[in-house]
């Protein structure tokens, strides 16, 4: 509990005090290519490699006669916007700009770094963590959006490839009963998981204490947290929106 | 000149500050003094506001820092440098714009004018040339070094070393230490370093506080504090077999 009430503390430093425009104008840009840019190559990989054992295994699982081969397009569709696309690119971002998050600034606590902003009259959480926060929140939903489509893509290809459906079918399938409002769904999720990822990693790693083994810790505790946290806020947003 | 007033802290029931008090003179390099652990640290981090202490006062030529409004504390924190004991540059950022940082986050000075001043701190500490390396490509001396440049680029009325010369060669240790004088007198600010060195006592100590376990024991100069009769302070001094042999 006194950890939660800390948290949200530290969520007010991040709005109060806070410095020129243009500062973190700059501030943010820099990190959008740190937070979103340099994860598109992991999210493409993840997503298309998803997408692909998807269909195939979909179309494994539906063996009925009854049911038209393009049923695995759509199931394949459904389940990337719905859950693949957002939630497993949240969890690996998680992992990826969580750690990083947690690492950088536990690092920049360890070594004085925080200390040297604050002593120039700087906020130093404001400066150092709103960027991220914000950016993590903007470039999250684009890349959810690439994911989904690769995903889709991923499972057009091997299901073409391997045979199991044809080329029309599969696009029939992902353009048959479509509800744009999962398209909503599946930008908000991101950006709720962003904001949390970003905060709760920044959390774990502005508040480190000690030496270089607390600075691994911090990066584990920030992925796990994060993780728990994705998983909580996934099941809330479902009961929500839909 | 800053006053430091009766300053008790304790982490926990661990009492690390027992109530320190001293004056730190103008235009002169004031040195704090003490073993490892006795609350150096902690004493700079109170005076400069990082860390509250739970009693006393810190007046920064009779602004009280810790009973002013966040406007005074922050004009105050604008006219502090400080090196930190590990420099604490930002990795992410190169010799020069780390130098700059201050100048773009707290003036509105010119593109060609922040330049100058960059280039002029850089050769203040003879570090000319360096700018475009990053931190991690600098040795720890020159790395203590861009830390003073970044601590003068605003020119400050108080400056804070936290032990400018640990780990350095000797030489490069009395560089630094001569670097630290001459910008004390030059520019008359308040100077004020922590070490545990004694050749940087001897060199550039005029008004030296000696702290043990979390009181302050002795204030004097370079001068008398070979005679002092305070049985800590000889321990301290004359822990190097060559100042005893000095002494008898
Ligand atoms: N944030 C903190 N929480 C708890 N205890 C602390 C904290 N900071 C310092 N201490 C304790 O205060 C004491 C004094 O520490 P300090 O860093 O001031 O020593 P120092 O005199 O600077 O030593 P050194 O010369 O080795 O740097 C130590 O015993 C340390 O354990
Ligand atoms: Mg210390």
């Amino acid at each position: 509990m006194a950890i939660i009430g800390k948290y949200f503390i530290f969520l007010g430093t991040l709005f109060t005090r806070r410095e020129k425009l243009n500062v973190y104008w700059r501030r943010f840009m820099e990190e959008c290519v740190g937070v979103g840019v340099n994860s598109v190559f992991i999210v493409a990989i993840v997503s298309t490699f998803i997408g692909a054992v998807s269909c195939i295994q979909t179309a494994y699982n539906l063996v009925s006669p009854l049911i038209p081969v393009s049923t695995v397009a759509l199931i394949v569709r459904d389940m990337e916007i719905l859950e693949l696309a957002p939630t497993i690119t949240c969890i690996v971002l998680a992992g990826k700009v969580g750690s990083n998050i947690a690492g950088e600034l536990g690092t920049m606590r360890i070594t004085e770094q925080v200390d040297a902003l604050e002593v120039m009259g700087i906020n130093s959480a404001s400066y150092l963590v709103l960027p991220k926060v914000l950016a993590a929140m903007f470039t999250f939903p684009m890349l959810v959006i690439l994911a989904a489509f690769l995903g889709i893509l991923g499972g057009y290809l091997a299901g073409t490839l391997t045979g199991v459906i044809t080329p029309r079918d599969y696009v029939y399938g992902i353009r048959d009963s479509f509800v744009p409002y999962n398209i909503f769904f599946m930008c908000v999720k991101p950006f709720v998981f962003g904001f949390l990822i970003s905060t709760i990693s920044s959390y774990q790693g502005y508040f480190t204490k000690g030496g270089a083994l607390e600075v691994g810790q911090a990066s584990t505790q920030a992925v796990t947290n994060s993780c728990i946290a994705i998983l909580v806020a996934d099941y809330l947003l479902a009961q929500l929106f839909l | 000149m800053i006053e430091i007033k009766n300053i008790v802290k304790s982490f926990g029931d661990k009492e690390v500050l027992k109530g320190v008090s001293c004056i730190l003179r103008q235009g002169e390099t004031n040195l704090i003094i003490g073993g490892s652990g006795t609350g150096k640290s902690v004493l700079l981090k109170c005076i400069i506001g990082l860390i509250k202490p739970d009693e006393g006062a810190i007046l920064y030529n009779d602004r009280d820092f810790y009973n002013s409004s966040l406007e005074v504390q922050q004009s105050i924190r604008r006219e502090m440098g400080v090196l930190f004991q590990g420099g604490a540059l930002f990795d992410s950022q190169t010799v020069h714009q780390n130098i700059q940082f201050p100048l773009d986050m707290l003036t509105t000075m010119s593109e060609a004018d922040k330049r100058e001043r960059v280039e002029f701190c850089l050769q203040r500490v003879g570090l000319e040339g360096t700018g475009k390396r990053m931190p991690s490509e600098i040795s720890g001396g020159m790395k203590k070094r861009v830390g003073i440049a970044r601590a003068i680029v605003m020119n400050p009325k108080y400056l804070f070393c936290d032990e400018p010369n640990s780990g350095l060669d000797p030489l490069t240790a009395v560089k630094i230490d001569e670097l630290i004088k001459e910008i004390t007198q030059e520019y008359n600010i308040t100077t004020l370093v922590i070490t545990h060195d004694m050749n940087s006592v001897m060199e550039i100590g005029e008004n030296i506080i000696f702290l043990h376990s979390g009181h302050k024991l002795w204030e004097g100069d370079n001068q008398t504090l070979m005679h002092s009769d305070v049985a800590e302070l000889n321990e301290f001094i004359f822990a190097n077999k060559l100042l005893r042999d000095l002494r008898s």
